[in-house]
């Protein structure tokens, strides 16, 4: 149930490596799969059958070049695509060019994080761009709503609007555009109600609150969860107010984020920025390539290697690469690399972010999973001497006794930790030989050793 | 201006009675039931976020015994909507409270922004009716005015509300709300918490915690532990149940958001793959918007029959 993009892409990729060129029959099986892994990842069904037929115009009859396989033809061009209906490479600013004060208003329905968004976007805002900003909260709806974007906005330290109790949503935007000319704003940023799509009276408010404010962005705020109704949403919202651009939220979480594809489709707006957190720091831009290969299940080997800088240890780390490249990894390392995946959260968390990481997941199986299992293999290292540490080769059934029992363990454990330790040193060598480059475009798939258990 | 209102409405007006024909021509028009319309199917389930797989299963399951039968639109729904009503059946239990538990513990957990705050208003305003007596406790120190939003249920709904200042531990504020709670009488008491995706293993570990404490009270608490779903939620929502039952061993659902476009189908998949129970749906931001789940009516909304 759980068989990851990757894994199911890998498949395809695996029987097409050994055919000859791009003909009709090879490309449509292979699309067959790629439909099923959009559509698990969520790209809603009608933007999948779009993505399909451009795919397979431009794939079909195309030349295999050089040394490339059919298999990593299509790949490429799946990627490509995706990337193009992204919104192509690199990031879409938001556009603030307009007379001051500039409005922006924040659309989507109940609960996808307009109100934080608002939060951060106005502390980007302020900090980085040195903008006076005006937060208002245009909703009545939802129960403290209002005082909700204002203790944000202490946080952020900017501006908002004050409250007044039993003004309609209409009334607080003119009011907070009035407020802003007054007292010089630079940008107002207005957060409304959540709104569903289907309903009628509060998509003709939010109209005549985009009408009476003139926005230059009207952001749709869009949970990166959100499965094919993707499709309703944008429309709705798209023909209600002009969306301008996409915000998709949770992009911290392990959805595969096929509502980013689905969005940017229907409403052709760019997607301009992702929330990938609940603090007020946690904004971003839009990477189309770094997305697509998320949504494809390639991984996001940019966010992995951005959040491992993060939380590992540098020196840590770059001793290990060092001893990883002259081969002298020992068990003192390894506890040493559980301990920083530790710290990095859940392994699977990790390994979602990998390439070719669906295949290692299905392999490791549940129980590998588990942070206890980390923490238990960390105290059967710690009950090792220095000298079995350094060449766990003299480890033998005594010492494994003794091993065992100072970490309250089964012998079994050991084993399977030593045998884990082995896999690993063989996995390091094969990327030593593989090179980073090589690492990338196979993924960890190619690490793994053939019908065994890698770790 | 003028123009653009007329021609709007033309444009409405248009729109729905093609609807309406469309509609007709489903009722009366009989359909041999092919390979072709069998994928038509499927492709509905896929788009009412079903999944690729479960969508194929049910089809399959749905081919073997109608295919090739000469059928009208309506009638092909409605055996669908059986067939999917036949997988949910099991799930549909509602949260039975035990009065005698004074007061039975329900951890209302979720992802951020599905409705556990707004649920909670809800379930109070039910036993309230009931004549049972439930205390909120506003669980969720970490968001901004999310304690504000609980006290308003709590003054809408009458209900007594436990909170602590805002970034104070939760699990401490869950316990001296239990003793609060035993001590003044109460039957149920229903703990919000903070969202969280279930990625974040610190943030689910934190969780844990709120049990652990509940327990040096009462080492039957909670007696249930709700997880709150997003109907809008595609097939992430198999990965939230499954990290969530784990960790905090969920033992029902509320799917929330019904009311709107979104159809829930990540429901039927939950039910195949988790079996756990379903208790109510949510179809509003208001306090009477909680219903109980009935699957013939749920699995009519999601193919449209
Ligand atoms: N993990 C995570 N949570 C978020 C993100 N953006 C918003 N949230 C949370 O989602 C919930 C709903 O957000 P809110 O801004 O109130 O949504 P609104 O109803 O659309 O205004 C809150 O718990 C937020 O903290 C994000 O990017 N990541
Ligand atoms: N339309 C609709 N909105 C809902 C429903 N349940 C909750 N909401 C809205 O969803 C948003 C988030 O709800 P909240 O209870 O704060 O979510 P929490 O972050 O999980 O506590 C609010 O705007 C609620 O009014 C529902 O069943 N239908
Ligand atoms: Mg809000
Ligand atoms: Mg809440």
């Amino acid at each position: 149930m759980f068989e990851a993009l990757s894994s199911k892409l890998s498949g395809v990729f695996d029987r097409l490596r050994t055919r000859g060129a791009l003909n009709e029959t090879d490309v449509m099986e292979a699309l067959r799969e790629v439909r099923l892994a959009l559509l698990d990842a969520d790209v809603a069904l009608p933007v999948v059958r779009d993505f399909i037929a451009k795919v397979r115009d431009r794939a079909i009859g195309q030349e295999v070049i050089g040394s490339v396989s059919p298999g990593q033809q299509v790949v490429k061009i799946v990627n490509d695509v995706m990337i193009e209906a992204l919104g192509g490479a690199g990031a879409e600013p938001l556009n603030l060019v307009a007379v001051p004060p500039v409005p922006i208003l924040m659309v989507g329905l109940q609960g996808s994080g307009k109100t934080t968004t608002s939060g951060k976007l106005a502390m980007r805002l302020a900090k980085r761009d040195r903008k006076k900003v005006l937060l208002a909260s245009l909703d009545t709806q939802r129960p403290a709503a209002q005082l909700q974007l204002q203790q944000l906005a202490e946080r952020a330290g900017v501006a908002s609007l004050p409250i007044v109790p039993g003004q309609t949503p209409l009334q607080i935007a003119a009011r907070a555009m009035e407020t802003a000319r007054r007292e010089v704003y630079d940008v107002v940023i207005l957060d409304t109600a959540g709104r569903l799509s289907i309903d009628e009276a509060l998509m003709d408010e939010v109209r005549q609150i985009r009408a009476a404010t003139n926005p230059a962005e009207t952001l749709l705020v869009v949970d990166a969860m959100t499965g094919q109704d993707a499709v309703n949403t944008a429309k709705a919202f798209n023909d209600a107010v002009g969306v301008t651009g996409i915000v998709l939220t949770r992009m911290d979480g392990d959805a595969r984020g096929g509502a980013a594809l689905s969005m940017r489709a229907i409403t052709g707006a760019p997607i301009k920025l992702t929330g990938s957190g609940e603090k007020l720091d946690a904004l971003e831009d839009f990477h189309p390539e770094r997305v697509a290969g998320r949504i494809l299940g390639m991984g996001d080997v940019v966010g992995l290697v951005e959040k491992a800088s993060e939380v590992i240890d540098q020196e840590e780390a770059e001793k290990l690469a060092r001893k990883m490249a002259k081969g002298t990894f020992d068990l003192d390392d390894f506890a040493n690399q559980l301990k920083q995946i530790t710290k990095m959260g859940s392994l699977s968390s990790i390994l979602g972010m990998l390439p070719g990481a669906g295949k290692l997941k299905a392999q490791l199986g549940d129980a590998n999973i588990d942070p206890k299992l980390l923490g238990r293999q960390a105290a059967i290292i710690s009950s090792m001497t220095m000298k079995e540490r350094r060449a766990p080769d003299i480890i033998k059934a005594s010492r494994k006794k003794r091993i065992a029992a100072g970490a309250g363990v089964t012998v079994q454990d050991v084993n399977r930790l030593l045998k884990q330790f082995d896999d690993m040193s063989t996995m390091m060598k094969r990327m030593n030989k593989l090179g980073q480059k090589g690492l990338m475009r196979q993924g960890l798939g190619a690490l793994m050793p053939q019908g065994r258990r890698p770790y | 201006m003028a123009l653009g209102f007329f021609s709007r409405l033309k444009e409405g007006l248009s729109r729905s009675t093609q609807k309406l024909t469309q509609g007709l021509g489903a009722v009366f028009t009989r359909r041999k039931l092919d390979d072709a319309a069998l994928e038509e199917l499927e492709e509905l389930l896929i788009g009412a976020d079903l999944g690729t797989a479960v969508a194929a299963r049910v089809i399959a399951s749905f081919r073997r015994t109608r295919f090739g039968k000469e059928v009208t639109d309506t009638e092909i729904k409605s055996a669908l909507a059986e067939e999917i009503a036949a997988i949910l059946a099991p799930v549909a239990r509602p949260l039975v409270i035990d009065p005698a538990l004074k007061p039975h513990v329900v951890l209302v957990v979720g992802v951020n922004g599905t409705g556990k705050t707004t649920t909670i208003g809800k379930l109070a305003k039910t036993y309230q009716e009931q004549g049972l007596r439930p205390m909120l406790v506003a669980g969720d120190t970490f968001r901004a005015a999310a304690v504000e939003q609980l006290q308003v249920w709590g003054q809408r709904t009458g209900a007594p509300v436990a909170s602590a200042p805002a970034n104070s531990d939760a699990a401490g504020l869950a316990f001296d709300a239990l003793a609060r709670a035993r001590a003044e009488d109460i039957d149920v008491l229903l703990v919000d918490t903070a969202g969280r995706l279930h990625n974040k293993a610190a943030l689910m570990e934190e969780l844990r915690k709120i049990i652990r404490v509940l327990k040096k009270q009462d080492p039957t608490a909670p007696h249930s532990v709700l997880l709150v779903l997003d109907a809008t939620t595609g097939q992430n929502a198999l990965q939230q149940v499954n990290v969530f039952k784990d960790m905090v061993d969920v033992t029902g659902l509320v799917v929330t958001k019904l009311d709107g476009s979104a159809r829930g189908g990540i429901v039927v998949a939950l039910a195949e793959e988790f079996a756990i129970p379903v208790h109510a749906v949510g179809v509003g931001e208001q306090a009477g918007d909680l219903r109980p789940f009935d699957p013939q009516e749920f699995a009519r909304g999601l193919v449209g029959a």
